[in-house]
């Protein structure tokens, strides 16, 4: 068996009094889908900025392709090949959506031209290639996002950590970027991503975390966890799954 | 923008500029040049750190004062070659970037919390510069006045104009070439998200410190040009606020992070200033109070200054003009 390529082992983060991520672990296996569910609060976002390296752990480990990277900056971790996208959109309001990308792109080009034309490439790849020179500040919620991966993929990623990309947007829009996601995973990109629109998840996902409260409560495919109790009872309280599961039989 | 068409309109500035001398003998006029250029200088190196990287100090008299003290002790005390003397006090300059720089980006300051820090550096340097023997006390330090090419001193003004004029422009070309590059690139994602930028490999820490230098030693190089001209220098001189506020007046006014920006804000307050001395007379402080009506004008109308207010008019005219 190959090794995984993102192993987070027990990891930890307090912040003051609170513990955001409680004794959490995950394996991402290269290639596919993995993803992280849980309910608001839960510290899903948190374990993101572990993994990303934008909040260092306060115990445990995080290992990429082998290597302990928790002592990491963001940006190192962005040349190993770790790209996340923000749950809330960071675009680089000032400037054009070509120039936005191309700042993902110098990443691994160090020429004007070329990292401009591979902008218009990726651009292209999550149709926005009509909008190349509209500046970043007037695109609608649903391009936003798209410029969000545009720029995440502009870094040649291993490793691609999606915060709710699909937050925010209306069916339709949903139907259409899901293949603009499973187009990566075809080009060998693994990723992690944090969902609430649980029809996206049940499509895309191979394997399936729960995390509840900083602690991870289940694990499996996505069939499976929607099943696990522990899991229905954390999204709708104590008790709920039982209520559930005696409301079937009585009707049954 | 082609590559003749973004480097052409600087040679061409630069060029039309060059011609003023030519036409204008009036002492009193080129003066007032050579100093709207200093400031440009100064300007331009406000304008990198601040208008394309979004760190908005307000101190960059720290910088200039290091360059001006700089040459001048160099010169003074240590015998040394003017034209040594301010390629050091540059370099000078760009080691005060550096440690205020490394200080304050290391413990992630931003926004205001910059801007006060710079300004209490320059002021800490202003104090201690009018407080040691070293500098010349609050008595400042005096060049000797040996006019020969040799030691960078010249009978004509227009001489003066010309040089810093070319060294505006040297440095118009490098901050083209710094917009189109990665660095710059880089430098305008950290202005407008840091975050962001950290997300895309971006050495944010790395990014800021080369700017800060940078725009440091273009102050300072102002700086040492200004004691070269005017050869003498004190405390208020080289690390007063107006210096700051110059530096910063010149990109707002003009439009910020833009190559033009600096020089147009720069040339437009001085002939401001000098009109509303000639109109107002002796009326103490006219200029500075027209400084501020402008600047609020800008700010109110035209967030972009006037290199955007320039585009905007010419669009308007063309699109005037019948097909």
């Amino acid at each position: 068996m190959t090794a995984p390529l993102l192993r987070v082992s027990n990891a930890s983060k307090r912040f003051g009094g609170l513990l955001a991520v409680d004794n959490a672990s995950l394996i991402v296996k290269a290639g596919g889908i993995t993803g992280l569910i849980g309910p608001n609060g839960a510290g899903k976002t948190t374990l993101f900025s572990l993994i990303s390296g934008f909040e260092p752990p306060t115990s445990g480990s995080i290992v990429f392709d082998e290597a302990e990277i928790s002592g990491l900056s963001p940006h190192r971790r962005a040349s190993l090949g770790i790209a996340r996208t923000f749950q809330i959109v960071q675009p680089f309001a000032g400037l054009s959506v070509r120039e936005n990308i191309a700042v993902g792109a110098y990443l691994h080009c160090r020429r004007r031209d070329e990292a401009l034309d591979r902008a218009a490439v990726i651009a292209e790849r999550v149709g926005l290639a009509s909008r190349l020179d509209a500046p970043a500040a007037g695109l609608t919620v649903s391009a936003r996002k798209r410029l969000e991966l545009a720029r995440a993929l502009a870094t040649r990623p291993r490793l691609l950590l999606l915060d709710e990309v699909l937050a925010g947007l209306n069916p339709s829009e949903v139907r259409d970027i899901i293949p603009v996601i499973k187009a990566f995973v075809a080009d060998g990109i693994t990723i992690l991503m944090v969902e609430h629109v649980m029809q996206a998840v049940m499509s895309l996902c191979d394997h399936v975390y729960v995390l509840a409260e900083g602690r991870m409560i289940a694990e499996g495919t996505p069939a499976e966890v929607t099943r696990e109790p522990k899991v229905i009872e954390a999204y709708l309280g104590p008790g709920a799954a039982a209520r559930i599961a005696s409301g079937a039989a009585s009707h049954g | 923008m082609s590559v003749a068409r973004a480097y052409g309109a600087i040679a061409i500035a630069a060029l039309l500029l060059a011609l003023l001398p030519v036409m204008v003998q009036s002492n009193t006029v080129i003066n007032a040049l050579v100093t709207a250029m200093i400031i440009a200088l100064a300007a331009q190196g406000w304008n990198l750190l601040a208008g394309y990287g979004g760190q908005f100090s307000f101190g960059h008299a720290a910088f200039f004062g290091a360059g001006a003290y700089g040459n001048a002790i160099l010169q003074t005390r240590y015998g040394i070659n003017a034209y040594a003397a301010m390629l050091t006090a540059t370099a000078i300059g760009a080691a005060v970037g550096a440690v205020i720089g490394y200080l304050s980006f290391r413990s992630g300051l931003r926004g205001s919390y910059f801007a006060l820090i710079t300004l209490a550096f320059a002021e800490v340097f202003r104090i201690i510069a009018n407080a040691t023997p070293f500098t010349g006390g609050a008595a400042g330090t005096l060049i000797k006045l040996q006019v020969s090419a040799a030691n960078f001193q010249f009978a004509s003004r227009a001489i003066y104009f010309w040089i810093i004029l070319a060294i505006v422009t040297a440095v118009m070309f490098l901050m083209r070439g710094i917009e189109r590059s990665r660095f710059g690139a880089y430098l305008v994602a950290v202005r407008e998200n840091e975050d962001a930028a950290a997300a895309l490999g971006v050495d944010t820490l790395d990014v800021k410190l080369k700017a800060i230098m940078l725009s440091a030693a273009m102050t300072a190089l102002a700086g040492a040009f200004y004691v070269q001209y005017f050869l003498f220098v004190d405390s208020s001189i080289a690390f007063g606020t107006w210096i700051s506020v110059e530096a910063l007046l010149g990109p707002i006014i003009g439009g910020l992070g833009t190559v033009f920006g600096p020089l147009l804000g720069a040339l437009a307050l001085h002939f401001l200033g000098e009109l509303a001395k000639a109109v107002a007379g002796r009326v103490l402080g006219i200029d500075l109070a027209l400084f501020g009506i402008l600047l609020v004008l800008i700010i109110a109308f035209a967030r972009d200054g006037l290199q955007g207010l320039l585009t905007r008019l010419a669009r308007l005219w063309r699109a005037r003009r019948p097909a």
